[in-house]
């Protein structure tokens, strides 16, 4: 399993001189095997380059699951080159929700005030997914997607073959739901998708500090992002949804925060997400 | 796929908003099992939580002795806890219970199930007003 970061920054894209080590581009995680299937993790402005990517490598059959549908998860679709291609099979799969189809919902995008072509119109065979509430199988690839503490309908994925296993909860705030640390996993947000991965891509927007003057936003500091990491066992932190005020100099002080707080862990430091970025799983 | 078996997200946020409530509150799982009260149903129940732990509602409840305030007989299809769980409605009763302390108390009891799909039960919240 290969895991590629298209984009990583959260709330909103932040291109300049400050971002160019670890991108300005909102989320967007591709998952390739080498049986050649192709899943998407979210459509932020990531996937705008991912997809002029996956056309020139051929790729025809291509499965999007968005963790949910604020805007710095979605708003790259649009410009999604292979939803434009009429040759291409497009699976998406999101977090069903109570009032409107998955499918309704993603077409508010696709029409005015907000854009000239209407969702019905693209060229690609669209297909929209709920999650199951039980895992799932995508060609040799199998999915769980549960919901997890963030504003409105949100998922996580864990996905996993014979040979590996990886988490993508990029929006994510477990500490809403009370302490972390010292808690039952039974208890704590997330758990399950997270246990006993080898990567764990986690949301970690803020430092502890900025945190305190933002709880509630949905998102966790990079302490909380540690302290989950620890509590599930997870292999490898990947530090997602980077804060838009944060430059490459402040991430990396917050990089340096994370290992800090995971000293003692064994394993793996964690690391920043940077566009670009593989993670190599067996 | 074998992942850690975790609460639902809608009891773990209702475990959340129990602990900082000042009313004595109970939570559920889908399957009658108790699976958390607060700080303040201990002081209704006469024991902890971390003493009691997890076990099924019905048998910790009739630990009590659910009666009418007259001290009449109340079958146990008619507790609020019961209804909520069986019928998936909302329901509430006044009680009079001894608690594990020994003491006899009148309290009212509303239940009320959680839902996070429409067709997706995950258990019941249980609050207790004290007389």
């Amino acid at each position: 399993m290969r895991v590629t970061i298209w984009g990583c920054r959260g709330s909103v894209p932040t291109p300049g001189p400050e971002t160019i080590t670890y991108g300005g581009n909102t989320s967007c995680v591709e998952v390739s095997l080498d049986d050649g299937t192709i899943l998407v993790l979210d459509a932020g402005t990531g996937i705008r380059a991912l997809g002029f990517d996956l056309l020139d490598r051929g790729m025809r059959k291509i499965h999007l699951c968005l963790t949910h549908l604020h805007l710095d998860h979605l708003e790259g679709l649009r410009f999604f080159a292979p939803l434009w291609d009429e040759r291409v099979e497009l699976d998406i799969w999101g977090p069903p929700s109570q009032e409107l189809s998955l499918g309704e919902r993603i077409a508010r995008a696709f029409s005015p005030p907000l854009f000239p072509v209407d969702l019905r119109d693209v060229p690609a065979v669209v297909t929209f997914h709920d999650v199951p509430r039980v895992s799932w199988t995508i060609d040799r690839v199998s999915l769980s997607a549960q919901f997890v503490v963030h504003p409105g309908p949100t998922v996580g994925y864990r996905i996993e073959t014979k040979s590996s296993s990886f988490a993508y909860i990029p929006d994510h705030e477990p500490a809403l739901a009370g302490a972390i640390a010292g808690r039952s996993t039974d208890w704590v947000s997330g758990a399950s998708l997270a246990s006993g991965v080898d990567a764990l891509i986690h949301d970690a927007q803020y430092f502890e500090d900025e945190y305190e003057e933002r709880i509630g936003w949905g998102h966790s500091s990079v302490a909380d992002a540690v302290a989950f990491t620890r509590a599930v066992g997870a292999g490898r932190l990947v530090l997602f949804h980077h804060e838009p005020r944060h430059s490459d100099v402040l991430l990396e002080q917050l990089e340096d925060r994370a290992r800090e707080l995971a000293r003692g862990n064994g394993g793996h430091s964690p690391t920043l997400a940077r566009e670009g970025m593989v993670v190599e799983l067996p | 796929m074998e992942t850690r078996r975790q609460k639902h997200l809608v009891l773990i946020l209702a475990r959340e908003f129990a602990s900082n409530l000042a009313t004595p509150t109970l939570i559920a799982d889908d399957q009658g099992k108790l699976v958390f009260y607060n700080e303040a149903a201990e002081s209704v129940v006469g024991r902890p939580f971390a003493e009691v732990g997890e076990m099924p509602l019905d048998e910790w409840t009739a630990s009590f002795e659910p009666r009418t305030p007259h001290s009449g007989p109340l079958s146990p299809e008619l507790r609020p806890t019961r209804i909520a769980l069986d019928q998936r409605r909302a329901a509430h009763e006044d009680l009079r219970i001894t608690s594990a302390d020994g003491v006899e108390r009148d309290v009212a009891v509303t239940a009320f199930p959680l839902f996070a799909h429409a067709d997706e039960f995950v258990g019941i919240v249980a609050i207790f007003w004290r007389e």
